[in-house]
């Protein structure tokens, strides 16, 4: 061994030797570059594409499934499903006009009534609150996230049903003329008003819905907020605009895509919101506009009411109702999240 | 020492570039330190105070003497209004337009603020205060209702069978979605590539389906199609569908700001990919996954409309998930205040006091575990060194949870 051993000299003068080039050796081939796993890992990439095919299975599955069983129903209705307001199944006479316009209408109250007070919450916590109190702010929102729809149900009929209904009146009185703040066969100057048509109404459930959704709008837009650069937001203050000037031209002008899209991801939230306006709402089959007044329905409502009695093709018209909501839903999702991700695309340029 | 203006300074032609020494007027009146730049002064203060006192002072003479306005709501309203103007108007009188706008603007934010406050607390008092009859007996905790009407005393019947299902239930649906939903993010995180991104599309997509369509779409399958009771199980299951997407989303959110330096150093070091993903990835995403399986488990727990369609309404305590019919705390609470009776309501508000308890614990425990460990000073030797998180991930952000945004780019919070 007189490699070894003039290695082990070298060792202990505290030498470097060069490498014995073996020439008689045949020339090395360039090793070939795979990603491919191998050995545990072959295992491990298969097990968890395994998972992953089962959960598209599981996810895409019930998508699928809602829409084949909504075939037929679309079938068999046609368009006269989306132009119909009454839901008689035994004269064979349905449609989604009033549900859908009924929930489009509680989603609406529940936005226009979110969406200010959001806005205001997610500039007072990320611009005006004192930092020290910033972090349990953030968590008092995200609590009300997490408060169950159950409870902001029983807050709405028990609780705020009262106040709204005279509020309704008071509107009616007073603007009634419009016809989305008319109420018929009330007389809000009664001696003795008759607070119960003002009662039940999807202005109630809306309220309700707001307070579920509100949160959630709240949080994407105070994160946006937060993502303002400082250093534009400092030269604003540096060139002498006030706290809201600063805010006014700088922090909203960043946050717009959050704010749009926080309401939309919201909006979201409050078209399929279920329980709420099943405790709340008195379930009405007609389109209108009338949101004071007593009755309204929406899909999601519909289905939880009807589900029991239904019949094997009730059913598939009940399922072709949720696929209906599934897919407004879906596709108010979807532009929420374009108009949030591009607002963000661009957060990056300026630190 | 005040700076003397330097006005008598000789004016020599051609000499543009010289500097004179001040001359200190010692005579005058040291100067008043300058208040902290943000802090307003006491003037300011009494102003501002002052403004919302003269406001709802205002608005109790309007509401209570002059105007038909009766009742909390109106004065609320009316001395909103009344703060405003005065503030307007204290503000005008000091300063100007722009300075006036932005107290207005400011006093309109915090009282925004305020009033969602106000609602949130309003809403755990009130549930509370409404339950508080029903809660008050001990019995409540360990008896279930069956044998108990509607009018029956609160000294009968409980809420023990809702609290059991609603844990067994969410317990089916945590063993379901827990593995799938973190095994899908870690596939989609892990193993790119065109499928990766099918199975993304799919899963954001499906976090878009109504809660309750998920519970019509197993009352279809389950309890329809395949003739299975109503049971826990067929609850559990109409959860886990409901909260798979939710899980899946939230913990892919969180596996992704796991910086990639971390797994190439892993990767570099000769540790395999699975190697990886069990000893770099997850640790590291640890706080942020549980954070987000809790806040999936609390909305899965507070959900309805499932639970509505599939698990059926038991009045007696039952364990077997498989065995019929279950109920659980949403469930309770819905059925109670459908009911009517003044002493089923007050029996619903203390069910809904229980589940509103339960979602605290579970958010508060959220909270605690994504806090990232604290500047804790060494115990022990002092050479050891400080524990810091190897990354500080965008955690406890619970409307990933809620919806389809995209991992926040990680620039700096603001201080």
């Amino acid at each position: 061994m007189p490699a070894r051993s003039t290695e082990r000299l070298a060792r202990k003068n505290q030498v470097t030797t060069l490498p014995v080039q073996d020439t008689s050796a045949a020339e090395a081939a360039p090793r070939r570059i795979s990603r491919k796993a191998t050995g545990a890992d072959k295992v491990f990439v298969s097990a968890i594409r395994v998972v992953g095919s089962v959960v598209l299975v599981i996810t895409g599955g019930v998508g699928v499934f809602l829409g084949w069983q909504a075939l037929p129903t679309l079938r068999h209705y046609g368009w006269s499903f989306f132009t119909e307001s009454a839901w008689q199944p035994e004269a064979d006479v349905l449609g989604i006009a009033a549900v859908l316009s009924g929930t489009l209408m509680v989603a609406l109250v529940a936005m226009s009534i979110a969406f200010p007070l959001a806005l205001v919450t997610a500039l007072y916590i990320s611009e005006y609150a004192p930092a020290r109190f910033r972090s349990v702010l953030v968590s008092l929102v995200d609590l009300m996230a997490a408060v169950p729809s159950i409870i902001w149900g029983l807050w709405g009929s028990i609780l705020i049903m009262e106040h709204a209904a005279g509020l309704a009146m008071w509107l009616d009185r007073n603007l009634g003329f419009i016809p989305i703040f008319e109420v018929k066969d009330a007389d809000p100057n009664a001696a003795v008003p008759m607070l119960s048509r003002y009662s039940f109404s999807m202005f109630v459930a809306g309220i309700a819905v707001a307070m579920m959704v509100l949160p959630m709008a709240c949080a994407v837009m105070r994160q946006v907020f937060s993502q303002t650069p400082q250093g534009e937001k400092e030269a604003a203050l540096a060139l002498g605009a006030t706290r809201w000037g600063m805010v006014r031209s700088v922090v909203i002008p960043f946050g717009r895509g959050g704010i749009i899209g926080g309401a939309m991801l919201g909006l979201g939230r409050a078209l399929g919101e279920t329980i709420a306006v099943l405790l709340i709402l008195s379930p009405s089959f007609e389109v209108k506009p009338r949101v004071l007044e007593i009755g309204g329905n929406t899909v999601s409502a519909l289905i939880a009411g009807r589900f029991g009695d239904a019949s094997s093709s009730q059913l598939s018209a009940l399922l072709a109702a949720g696929f209906v909501l599934f897919l407004i839903t879906l596709v108010v999702n979807t532009i929420a999240a374009t108009i949030v991700n591009r607002s963000r695309s661009g957060a990056g340029t300026d630190a | 020492m005040t700076l003397a203006p330097e006005t008598d300074a000789p004016q020599i032609e051609g000499s543009v570039g010289q500097t004179f020494l001040p001359r200190y007027d010692d005579d005058a009146a040291p100067a008043v330190p300058r208040s902290s730049l943000g802090r307003l002064t006491a003037d300011e203060k009494f102003v501002r105070i002052g403004s919302v006192g003269s406001g709802l002072a205002l608005a109790w003479v309007i509401t209570q003497r002059l105007l038909p306005l009766e009742g909390l709501p109106w004065f609320v309203v009316v001395g909103f209004c009344c703060t405003l103007l005065v503030t307007w108007v204290t503000a005008v009188m000091t300063d100007g337009a722009v300075q006036a706008r932005d107290r207005l603007a400011a006093t309109v934010l915090t009282s925004g603020a305020a009033l969602v406050g106000i609602v949130l607390v309003s809403a755990v008092v009130f549930v509370t205060v409404k339950g508080w009859a029903a809660l008050a007996h001990l019995n409540f905790f360990t008896q279930d209702m069956s044998g108990v009407g509607p009018k029956d005393d609160f000294d009968k019947g409980g809420v023990l069978h809702a609290i059991v299902g609603s844990l067994i239930q969410v317990g089916i649906a945590v063993a379901i979605t827990l593995p799938l939903g973190i095994g899908t993010a870690i596939f989609m995180t892990e193993v790119p590539g065109r499928f990766a991104k099918v199975v993304r599309t799919v899963v954001e997509a499906m976090t878009a389906l109504p809660s309750i369509v998920a519970g019509l779409f197993i009352y279809t399958v389950f309890i329809v199609a395949l003739g299975y009771p109503r049971s826990g199980l067929a609850a559990g299951l109409a959860i886990s569908v409901m909260m798979l997407p939710i899980i899946a989303r939230a913990s892919d959110v969180v596996l992704r700001v796991v910086p990639g330096g971390l797994r190439e150093a892993s990767l570099a070091l000769g540790a395999s990919r699975w190697r990886t993903v069990w000893h770099v990835v997850l640790p590291t995403a640890r706080p942020g996954l549980a954070t987000a399986c809790i806040l999936g488990i609390a909305r899965g727990i507070g959900e309805t409309s499932p639970v509505l369609l599939t698990s059926g309404n038991a009045q007696f305590l039952v364990v077997n998930p498989t065995d019929g019919v279950m109920n659980s705390l949403p469930l309770f609470v819905y059925s109670l205040v459908r009911t009517g009776e003044p002493n089923a309501i007050a029996r619903a508000f203390a069910g809904a006091t229980v589940l509103l308890a339960v979602v605290m614990v579970l958010f508060v425990t959220a909270r605690l575990i994504a806090r990232p460990p604290r500047n804790k000073t060494p115990r022990g030797k002092g050479s050891r060194r400080t524990r810091r998180p190897a990354v500080d991930l965008v955690m406890a952000d619970p409307l990933v949870e809620m919806g389809p945004v995209h991992p926040p780019a990680r620039t700096e919070e603001n201080p």
